[in-house]
C-alpha cells in the first residue's frame, strides 16, 4: 500500500512537472487542471484572511488570473509552483484587509487563529470545514496552529512570526517542523 | 552531507511556506535534485499543508469556465480594440470607392444608352428626310416631264367645259397627235363616289355618235396633281368625261356626262 502511494505521488508530481511545463506556454488545458488541483487551497487561504466569502471568492479569481497573466515569471529553481501561487494568493489577501473600503466595512483585524475558530462550537463556525479540519489539528498545540497560520497563510518571515508569538527566532524552524509532522501523522490516521 | 540532519532542520518546512531565501531556495532545489529522500520530504510536507489549507474553508472556488471566460475576455478585448483602430481606414474606404464605382458604371452605361436611342431618332429622321428629298425629285421630274410634255409644239389642247350635271366641272385635255397621246388634266372634277369613276371617251362625231372608251381614272383620288396620261389612237373629234360604275362601262352613261369638248377642226 505505501509503496503504491509512493508511486502514485511520484506519478503525481511527473505529471505536475509537466503541467506547469505547459502552464508556463500558455496551455489553457494544463492551466485547468492546475486550477482543479490548487484553487481549492488557494481560495481557502484567501478565505481565511478576508473572512467574506464573496469578496474571497472574487480575489481567488484575480489570483488565477494574475497567475495566467504571469506565467512566464514562474521559475522552478526558486521554489515550488505551489508556494509561488500561495504568494501570490496571500499578498492580495492582505492587499484587500490593508484596504480601505476593507476598513470602512470595520473588520476586527486583530489576528484570528484557527484555534479560536476550533474551540467554538461547531455550528457558529459556518465558515469553516470544521469537523475536517478539527480531525487534522488533532493533537496540535494552540501555538502550532498559530505558527502554522502564520507561516502558510499570512507569509510572516521567521523573524516575525517569532516577535508575533514571543518565541525565540533560532526556534521558530524546528518548532513547525514538529508542528508539521503532527499535520502528516493526523492525515494518515485519518 | 547528512540527509537526515537537513530534513530535521525544518529547512523544507519553509521552503514550502515560501519565507526562504533566494539563496536558500536553489540550496534546497539542488539537494532536492540530488537526494531522493529529500525530494520526496518535500513532497510529503506539501502534501500536508495542501490538504490543511482544502480543509480551512467550505468556500467553493468559482468553476474554471468563469476563469476561462475572464482570460478570453481580456484576449478577445484587445483583439477588438486593434480591429477597431484600422477598420474604418481600410473597409469603409473599400466600401465607399466600390459604390462610387458602381454609380459611375451606371450613370455611363444610362448615358450611352440615352445617346443610343438619340442617334436611333436623329438616323430615323435623316433617312424620312432623304426619302423627303428623293420624293421631292422624283415629283419635280415628273412635274418637268409634264410641263414639257404639255409645252410641246404637237400639243393641241381641248377644254371640257361643265354640262348638265355638274355645270361647274371642267377639265383639260392635251392631245398630242404624234406620240397618240392624252394627257387629262381632272383639276375642275369634284371627287367621284364610292363605287364610281371617271371614264374618258373619245367622241366621233359623224356620221354617227360613236365613243371608244381610252380610259378610266382610277387614281383619281390618290394622284395630286390630277393630270393622267392615256393612250389614244383615235381620230378624235370630242372627248368627254363620265361617271360610271367602278371598273368602267363599256358605252357610256351620258345622263352622267361631267364635262365635253370638241376638238377644234383645223
Amino acid at each position: 500500500m505505501r509503496l503504491f502511494l509512493f508511486l502514485a505521488s511520484n506519478w503525481f508530481y511527473m505529471t505536475l512537472d509537466k503541467l506547469v511545463e505547459g502552464f508556463k506556454k500558455r496551455d489553457m488545458a494544463a492551466f485547468e487542471k492546475l486550477y482543479a488541483m490548487y484553487a481549492e487551497n488557494i481560495c481557502g487561504v484567501i478565505s481565511t484572511i478576508v473572512k467574506n466569502d464573496d469578496r474571497a471568492q472574487e480575489i481567488c479569481q484575480d489570483v488565477f488570473v494574475k497567475i495566467w497573466n504571469n506565467a512566464e515569471s514562474y521559475n522552478a529553481s526558486k521554489g515550488r509552483f505551489f508556494t509561488w501561487i500561495l504568494n501570490i494568493a496571500r499578498n492580495a489577501a492582505i492587499d484587500e484587509i490593508r484596504s480601505k473600503s476593507y476598513k470602512n466595512e470595520k473588520k476586527n483585524l486583530s489576528a484570528e487563529y484557527f484555534v479560536s475558530i476550533l474551540e467554538q462550537p461547531e455550528e457558529v463556525s459556518e465558515r469553516m470545514d470544521s469537523k475536517q479540519l478539527k480531525r487534522l489539528l488533532l493533537n496540535l498545540k494552540e501555538k502550532c496552529v498559530q505558527l502554522i497560520e502564520l507561516l502558510y497563510y499570512r507569509g510572516y518571515t521567521q523573524k516575525e512570526a517569532a516577535e508575533e508569538l514571543d518565541i525565540p527566532v533560532g526556534t521558530i524552524k524546528t518548532r513547525n517542523r514538529s508542528c508539521i509532522s503532527q499535520l502528516r501523522e493526523n492525515m494518515i490516521v485519518k | 552531507m547528512d540527509v537526515e540532519k537537513y530534513i530535521a532542520s525544518g529547512i523544507l518546512e519553509l521552503y514550502v511556506a515560501g519565507t526562504l531565501s533566494d539563496q536558500e531556495n536553489l540550496e534546497v532545489v539542488a539537494y532536492a535534485k540530488e537526494y531522493q529522500e529529500i525530494h520526496d520530504e518535500i513532497i510529503a510536507i506539501e502534501a500536508s499543508v495542501l490538504e490543511l489549507t482544502a480543509r480551512s474553508s467550505k468556500l467553493q472556488p468559482y468553476p474554471f469556465t468563469t476563469l476561462k471566460n475572464q482570460l478570453e475576455g481580456q484576449k478577445d478585448n484587445k483583439v477588438v480594440s486593434m480591429q477597431k483602430e484600422k477598420k474604418p481606414w481600410i473597409s469603409y474606404l473599400g466600401w465607399a470607392a466600390s459604390v462610387l464605382f458602381a454609380i459611375g458604371l451606371f450613370w455611363t452605361y444610362n448615358q450611352n444608352q440615352e445617346l443610343k436611342s438619340e442617334l436611333e431618332v436623329v438616323s430615323d429622321a435623316n433617312l424620312r428626310l432623304e426619302n423627303q428629298i428623293a420624293d421631292s425629285d422624283t415629283s419635280l421630274e415628273k412635274t418637268q416631264a409634264l410641263l414639257n410634255a404639255l409645252r410641246a409644239k404637237e400639243i393641241e389642247v381641248i377644254t371640257l367645259g361643265g354640262q348638265a350635271v355638274s355645270p361647274d366641272s371642267y377639265a383639260k385635255a392635251y392631245w398630242n397627235k404624234t406620240e397618240e397621246k392624252v394627257f387629262i388634266d381632272a383639276k375642275g372634277l369634284p371627287e367621284p363616289p364610292d363605287g364610281f369613276v371617271y371614264q374618258v371617251w373619245s367622241l366621233k362625231l359623224s356620221p354617227t355618235l360613236t365613243p371608244t372608251s381610252i380610259g378610266i381614272l382610277d387614281t383619281f383620288n390618290e394622284d395630286e396633281n390630277k393630270v393622267f396620261v392615256l393612250n389614244n389612237t383615235n381620230n378624235s373629234e370630242a372627248f368627254g368625261i363620265t361617271l360610271e360604275p367602278t371598273g368602267g362601262s363599256d358605252s357610256p352613261n351620258l345622263e352622267q356626262l361631267y364635262t365635253l369638248g370638241a376638238v377644234s377642226a383645223t
